[in-house]
């Protein structure tokens, strides 16, 4: 006979608030696990999506998404004559903003050299750009369509492609473009500014750079190789794509990951703490019916099998419950939330660990009870 | 200590004694006490409050152990100025059936699964236990009831569903607490009228704790308690 389930069942209403109450409270815990991870395949998306082995940048940078990189726009020729280099493409990035049906967006714009590596490596819907000029790739996230005319700066470009999650480490959408309209868009002055240069008589200054090459390497050649060889050009510096993972993990989004760590300690803490006044709570209203069970030949086990069950249920309820709701509305948080099935079990031996530790106090409660307590009128 | 048993003493204690604090804050609650309970016996303990009443009940329960003295329960040895049996909650498990005052059923088990509790405790099949809670039922005439949870009884149909609970384990002492005192007159005469039945049915001693004057009449034999004495018979 389980008395925990009979106990649950007779209180079933009270019960089922409790859980959703505590529901909320671990769905926000896995809620900042799945933002942790989410901000991390953030961080990691663009490079993803790129897929090159090496990335050259402005000698002395760790660009181009940790800080500022500009290198001459010939690089890539220079860079795609090295041995072990199949193939190179320039890259520029330049964050702006939009308005979109009255929406206002905030994109990144990637410029690559159509055919060549920078290009998005998988697309939804659509087709890659194929014209060297005024035609786009978008993310799904903009609520862009394909066929949607966007004007950006003094041009109308032509959504040809979508992707689906390439974004920005902090959550921005990315929006690609052949490297020549990026680069209008990033370095060609306004009108009124390009006349008042003229006016004063400044030579026009060139466009034609861009804020890093890419290169695929070839397989039998170590990325590592061609990294140092590049690297004895003074003008340039180099980092292999795990030197971009690690930069983007590591030190871009580590503070605000040490934060999300830091929120989801306190919370855990926070559920434990409820946990336990929830079960005290529980085990201080049957004191008068654990002095009945000892009083009747009850072993200590059949009552600190009661509050422990009953604290492990209301958890792992609560957990379920909570996951479940994460699971629906995660569409609706503004960042992404990544749930990987090794997080929530992970989190689920959390959650039944503090359970059992929260119901030690009941159970410190339960086996103090004097059975005598049976006795009192 | 040996003695030899009485034909049918089921309780036997022999100058228990047992105090509460020490120095100007002592109370002595049980001095040297002495009596004898057999078979087939309601025996009444009765006295003003802080007599000592439930603190003989809670030493021959086996919860609360005494200073000193001697004790047998149904043959058994258990106390000999100190418990001799390591396992007290087996012993009332086996031996003692109780009745509570206030009935003390257990609000999340239904009438049924409240007698049965006792037996899978003590290690019955979940089948049998409900048989055999049901066949008490009946025999205290509630089986009507079995299914209701304790919220849904009147007084005398909850008295009568723990009664059935103390005798699940046919157990040869019970001991009962104010077992009268949330009835009427007649439910009861009723109640102690069934206590007499049973014990003669289950051949058990039947100690009642109880302050209710209206049925002093239906007990055998009545102990007087004052300042932790047996004033008498």
């Amino acid at each position: 006979m389980n008395l925990a389930f009979r106990d649950i069942r007779h209180k079933l209403g009270r019960f089922i608030l409790t859980c959703l109450g505590l529901s909320l409270l671990l769905g926000v815990v896995v809620t900042m696990a799945g933002i942790y991870r989410g901000q991390t395949a953030d961080a990691l998306a663009l490079l993803s999506a790129t897929d090159a082995d090496v990335w050259i940048v402005e000698s002395g940078s760790q660009g181009p998404f940790a800080e500022a990189s500009r290198v001459p726009g010939d690089t890539r020729e220079l860079v795609a004559r090295i041995y072990g280099v199949e193939e190179a493409g320039s890259l520029t990035l330049q964050t702006v903003q939009m308005l979109h049906n009255g929406r206002r967006l905030r994109i990144q714009i990637v410029g690559y050299e159509p055919g060549r590596p920078g290009a998005p490596a998988h697309l939804t819907d659509g087709r890659q750009i194929t014209s060297s000029r005024f035609e786009l790739i978008a993310d799904r996230q903009t609520g862009l369509k394909v066929g949607e005319k966007v004007a950006l700066g003094r041009d109308s470009f032509t959504v040809v492609g979508l992707t689906s999650g390439v974004v920005t480490l902090s959550g921005d959408s990315v929006l690609y473009m052949a490297l020549r309209d990026a680069q209008q868009l990033q370095f060609d002055l306004a009108p009124p500014a390009a006349r008042k240069e003229a006016a004063r008589g400044a030579q026009r200054s060139g466009t034609d750079f861009v804020n890093a090459v890419v290169a695929k390497v070839s397989p039998n050649v170590p990325p590592a190789v061609i990294a140092t060889e590049i690297a004895r050009w003074k003008h340039l510096s180099v980092l292999t794509g795990a030197q971009q993972e690690t930069l983007l993990t590591r030190t871009v989004i580590e503070r605000a990951s040490r934060q999300i760590g830091l929120f989801m300690t306190v919370l855990t803490l926070v559920s434990a703490v409820i946990i336990a006044l929830i079960v005290y709570t529980l085990t201080l209203d049957k004191t008068r019916d654990i002095a009945t069970l000892k009083m009747i030949g009850a072993p200590d086990r059949t009552i600190i099998g009661l509050i422990v069950q009953q604290a492990l249920l209301m958890g792992v309820s609560g957990f379920v419950i909570g996951t479940a709701l994460v699971f629906v509305f995660r569409g609706v948080f503004p960042r992404r939330i990544e749930m990987l099935p090794t997080d929530i079990a992970g989190l689920f031996v959390v959650v039944v660990v503090v359970c059992l530790a929260a119901s030690a106090l009941g159970v410190r409660v339960a086996v103090k009870v004097d059975p005598s307590r049976a006795l009192a009128g | 200590m040996v003695e030899t048993k009485p034909a049918d003493a089921l309780v036997e204690i022999r100058g228990i004694s047992k105090h509460f604090g020490e120095g100007e804050a002592r109370v002595d609650a049980l001095r040297d006490v002495t009596l004898t309970i057999n078979a087939r016996e309601v025996v009444g303990l009765l006295g003003p409050s802080g007599s000592g009443k439930s603190t003989l009940l809670n030493a021959i329960a086996c919860i609360l152990e005494p200073d000193g003295g001697w004790m047998r329960l149904d043959g058994e040895v258990v106390y000999d100025n100190r418990w001799l049996r390591g396992n007290l909650r087996r012993l009332r498990l086996d031996k003692i059936g109780f009745i509570f005052q206030s009935h003390n059923l257990l609000p999340f088990l239904n009438c049924t699964d409240n007698v049965a509790l006792v037996l899978t405790l003590a290690g019955w099949k979940m089948d049998a236990a409900t048989a055999r809670a049901r066949e008490l039922l009946a025999y205290l005439q509630v089986e009507h009831r079995a299914a209701a949870m304790p919220g849904q009884l009147s007084g005398g149909e909850a008295q009568r569903v723990a009664i059935a609970r103390a005798l699940a384990n046919r157990p040869r002492i019970i001991l009962a607490d104010e077992p009268t005192a949330a009835l009427d007159s007649a439910r009861a005469g009723i109640v102690m009228d069934l206590l007499h039945k049973l014990a003669i049915d289950q051949d058990a001693a039947i100690i009642a704790v109880t302050h209710d004057d209206k049925i002093l009449g239906r007990l055998d034999r009545i102990y007087r308690m004052v300042d932790g004495r047996l004033a008498g018979e």
